[in-house]
């Protein structure tokens, strides 16, 4: 019964049978490269802000550890833990949000960062995946057991998610976390009747964001119409994407970067663009690709509802939030401030995503006996 | 597929792990259908979405061009900046630019370990001694060069060492791609781009200023070069100590060539002996000799006191105390002044002088420039020597060209005073706008500039400057022979000036050219002669066949033209072809 046998049956060896690797795999190569990127591309939005140079590497580095640690402890979980923690989770990430309203401070203009004990959080970026979770066990629980309002439930968690996040005003999040619900609403067998409905209604959140919110509306008039304004990030980031070419300039090579806001959060692809070339940025297309589909296709097997709907809406959330990102660096559709999942920069969001995703990899073990634990 | 068609009462009761609730199977199933139908579609979006993405970063890194070509955005606006402006020549041939390099310094206090550092760079530059190299690394000091203008791979070995402490200097060498062609005119900057000679010193505020566009001068490299070469060869021929020389715009006062041998090259500072450093053709004065007789017969024609026809007494040498004036080739007559030009009389010339006068020669050379430095744009500026109490004597001895000492640079801009139609124009060695002249002032009448170009031709064609004739362009002008002061003082006989002014086409003349060589050694082929005739004469006729084409000058074959002209341009023509 040595460490890692087949017979190993404590907690680590049975995970280390059950849980998907390739997964496991994929995601500990984003976070390294990502490490990598945050090398190349902080440096210089440091020294703008008159930091040293390495300040936002080391704070990368120190954040990199607990988010790997957090993820192999979340998918040690048995699913009902996993489903223990979400309930803990969203409701404390709930409370914090309403904190935030009361007490964060405010960063260009939104209320989202919350200090606690000399560390900012932005507790949206925790509610994401426990709410993806305990959405999905609610229109799960709605299913199969007659007579549970499990829909309603759903409905009201996300009608208060929603509401939450628009006084900060978060319009971005609000948006993953609408995809997330209605995603996962969908494959819970939402009638196709309301599938349009749906479709409607999120066509018509946009435009109604267009007309409430000014921000929103003068991205997307910038997006339409680079002339009508301040293109600058977008029009840089084009330029990186440029000169990197098929292989890029060279690691400490870009120059374009060095003017480029955001360098190191929203447009951390065009750093790799200008400094790693094409190929590299496939790598990561492919990885987020890989991670995203292969978690989708395991679904195929499963047995059980409630992991089905859980797992597909976790990879929605990491995913959407992947294609934003990378489509709005490419200027395939207007800017949005978010972050790479694993690659930009930025404590909170790396933790958070560290926990959707243990939670994904948790659930997705390969479980024996019919239909899986419960 | 079979569970389909369970339906609930033959159902199994309940899923043993479901805890207690029953929950049908076929309920679960068919949400598992219809949540793995629409998992469907979720993974085929998310696939459109990542293969448009993965499509778009192929479009915007290697196929777009518009983003490809983008300068790189920098604090500076990409132009390449130099701390000194080009030099370029009338065409735009550059004659001086600037080539950015590294210079490699240290900081002694950092080197830890001078006598590895020494062993290392000495490895990397054999040419640099180590212990020098330790004595300058373990010197107390915080700065000290060690190499200047490395090259780009020099500059990365040294990178490569990785020594701390070593440090490069960007900055900027001065390169003259066109070596010693035009030494004298373009001067020199030093090490650390300061002009100290020629344009390169006039200029120096204005080369260093920000706008970096290029001084365009008035020299044509092509006519410099053929002037260069020709005089070279005149002084390796005649084993002459120097030369100098000038082809001059006249109707411009524009500088096409100016040359002074020996020359140096300014790519290489250590070329630049005094000797060779000394411009002869703005800097050195000289008796010009014959050459003066122009300007006797002009002021005589100006001033209405004779016509080309009239007689004087050229019979016996003009004694005057212990001086005599004589003639080389006594004809023991009266000459016409057509005549004393011809045979360039020195009798003749000083009987002109004689009635024209004192004040009305010296008020003559005043007017043509002869007694003040030139307005050339060069630091080297000579200033004409002449005599404080202008006498009788020396009235007549300046008449030939004697007593009163001036710039090479004079002559020609005095030629060309005489054969443009008696304008004096500053002489320059900017370019001037095309078909934009300095504004000069009338010396002489339009008149006596026609007599003075007929009295000219007639010397090529019939006397002492036969040999300066070139085939089609006409050349017409005076020779001159001038004995220097010796050592001792008093003349010496063998130490000659040999020079010929020419213009041409001379009946509407463009071009002043002027040829002086240094001392020459008569050989064979000159018969042992050294005079103008023989030695510059040739290599006016020689340099004005080369650039007449050049300056887009057609060659015109005037009806009666001497056999013997043809003759000798023919031979001329020859022995360049022979010589390229």
């Amino acid at each position: 019964m040595s460490f890692g046998g087949r017979t190993d049956t404590s907690v680590i060896g049975r995970w280390w049978w059950t849980v998907d690797r390739w997964l496991l795999m994929s995601l500990v190569a984003l976070i390294l490269i990502g490490l990598f990127l945050t090398l190349a591309a902080s440096p210089g939005v440091a020294e703008k802000i008159g930091a040293d140079s390495f300040h936002f590497v080391r704070r990368q580095f120190l954040f990199v550890l607990p988010a790997i640690a957090v993820m192999l402890a979340v998918s040690m979980l048995e699913t009902r833990d996993v489903r223990r923690l979400a309930v803990v989770g969203f409701l404390g990430s709930l409370a914090l949000m309403g904190a935030t309203l009361a007490f964060g401070h405010e960063v260009k203009g939104a209320t989202r960062w919350l200090t606690l004990g000399g560390l900012s959080i932005q507790p949206s970026e925790f509610m994401k995946p426990f709410f993806a979770v305990m959405v999905a066990w609610m229109f799960a629980e709605g299913r199969m057991t007659p007579g549970f309002p499990g829909r309603s439930i759903a409905c009201l968690l996300y009608a208060l998610v929603a509401a939450l996040l628009l006084l900060q005003p978060d319009v971005g999040m609000t948006l993953v976390v609408s995809a997330v619900f209605f995603a996962e609403f969908f494959l819970a067998g939402l009638p196709l009747v309301l599938v349009a409905l749906a479709v409607v209604g999120g066509a018509g959140a946009v435009v109604g964001a267009y007309f409430v919110f000014p921000h929103v509306q003068s991205r997307i008039d910038r997006f339409l119409d680079p002339a009508s304004g301040d293109s600058y990030q977008v029009t840089t980031a084009m330029q990186a994407f440029g000169q990197g070419g098929l292989w890029g300039r060279g690691p400490g090579e870009g120059r374009i970067k060095a003017v480029l806001p955001d360098a190191h959060t929203d447009f951390i692809l065009a750093v790799a663009g200008e400094e790693f070339g094409l190929f590299v940025c496939l790598v990561v297309v492919l990885l987020f690709a890989f991670i995203v589909l292969r978690g989708l296709v395991r679904l195929f097997a499963e047995e059980n509802l409630f992991i089905l709907l859980a797992v597909a809406g976790l990879l929605i959330q990491f995913g959407l939030q992947a294609v934003i990102n990378m489509a709005s660096t490419l200027h395939l559709m207007p800017t949005k401030g978010m972050t790479l999942p694993f690659i930009s920069y930025g404590g909170s969001s790396m933790i958070a995503i560290a926990l959707g995703m243990g939670m994904m990899l948790a659930l997705s073990r390969k479980r024996f006996g019919l239909g899986g634990g419960r | 597929m079979t569970k389909r068609f369970f339906s609930a009462s033959t159902a199994p009761a309940a899923d043993p792990r479901i805890g207690g609730r029953t929950v049908l199977k076929g309920v679960r199933n068919d949400a598992l259908e219809t949540g793995r139908l629409r998992l469907l579609v979720t993974g085929a979006a998310f696939l459109l979405a990542f293969g448009v993405i993965a499509y778009r970063l192929v479009e915007v890194t290697a196929i777009d061009p518009e983003h490809r070509n983008r300068p790189v955005a920098s604090a500076k606006d990409g132009k390449l900046r130099f701390d000194r402006a080009d030099i370029v020549d009338r065409n735009g041939v550059v004659l001086a630019t600037g080539l950015p390099t590294v210079s490699l310094y240290a900081n002694p206090r950092e080197i830890r370990d001078p006598e590895a550092a020494a062993l290392s760079i000495a490895r990397v530059l054999p040419d640099l001694n180590a212990a020098d190299l330790k004595a300058k690394l373990a010197a107390e000091k915080g700065f000290v060069y060690l190499k200047r203008n490395l090259t780009p791979r020099q500059q990365y070995e040294i990178n490569r060492l990785g020594v701390p402490g070593l440090n490069f200097e960007a900055g900027e060498r001065r390169l003259y791609p066109q070596g010693p062609l035009a030494a004298h005119v373009i001067g020199m900057a030093d090490l650390d781009g300061k002009g100290i000679a020629g344009i390169e010193k006039t200029f120096d505020g204005q080369l260093r200023q920000e706008t970096g566009e290029p001084l365009a001068l008035s020299i044509d490299v092509r006519v410099q070069h053929v002037l260069r070469t020709e005089l070279a060869e005149a002084v390796q021929r005649f084993q002459a100590i120097g030369a100098t020389g000038v082809v001059l715009d006249v109707r411009t006062g524009e500088i096409l060539a100016m040359v002074s041998l020996p020359d140096f090259d300014p790519n290489q500072p250590s070329s630049m002996t005094p000797v060779a450093q000394f411009n002869r053709t703005t800097l050195g004065v000289y008796e010009m000799g014959s050459t003066f007789k122009l300007f006797t017969a002009a002021a005589a024609l100006d001033a209405g006191i004779a016509n080309t026809q009239t007689l004087y007494d050229a019979r016996e040498p003009i004694k005057i105390a212990s001086f005599q004036i004589r003639d080389y080739h006594p004809l023991h007559r009266h000459l016409t002044v057509e005549e004393i030009m011809i045979h360039s009389s020195n009798i003749g010339a000083a009987r002109i002088a004689l009635d024209l006068g004192t004040a009305g020669q010296k008020d003559f050379m005043k007017r043509i420039g002869m007694l003040k430095p030139t307005a050339l744009e060069l630091p080297e500026q000579g200033s004409p020597l002449y005599p404080t109490t202008w006498r009788e004597i020396n009235t007549m001895t300046i008449a030939y060209g004697h007593g009163l000492s001036v710039t090479p640079m004079h002559l020609a801009a005095g030629v060309a005073t005489l054969v443009n139609g008696g304008i004096h124009r500053p002489v320059t060695l900017l370019k001037r706008p095309a078909g934009e002249a300095a504004p000069g002032a009338r010396a002489l009448s339009a008149k006596t500039s026609d007599q003075m170009r007929r009295l000219m031709r007639a010397v090529v064609e019939t006397g002492t400057g036969g040999k300066a004739e070139a085939a089609g362009y006409r050349v017409g002008g005076k020779t001159g022979t001038a004995e220097k002061l010796g050592a001792g003082g008093g003349y010496a006989r063998k130490a000659l000036l040999s020079s010929f002014v020419g213009a041409f086409p001379i009946d509407e003349p463009r071009y002043v050219v002027l040829a002086m060589v240094d001392e020459p050694k008569g050989n064979k082929e000159t018969f042992g002669y050294a005079t103008g005739g023989w030695i510059a004469a040739p290599v006016v006729g020689r340099i004005v066949a080369q650039i007449g084409p050049m300056l887009g000058l057609a060659p015109v074959e005037a009806p009666g033209a001497s056999a013997k002209a043809q003759q000798a341009s023919l031979t001329t023509g020859e022995r360049k072809v022979a010589a390229n």
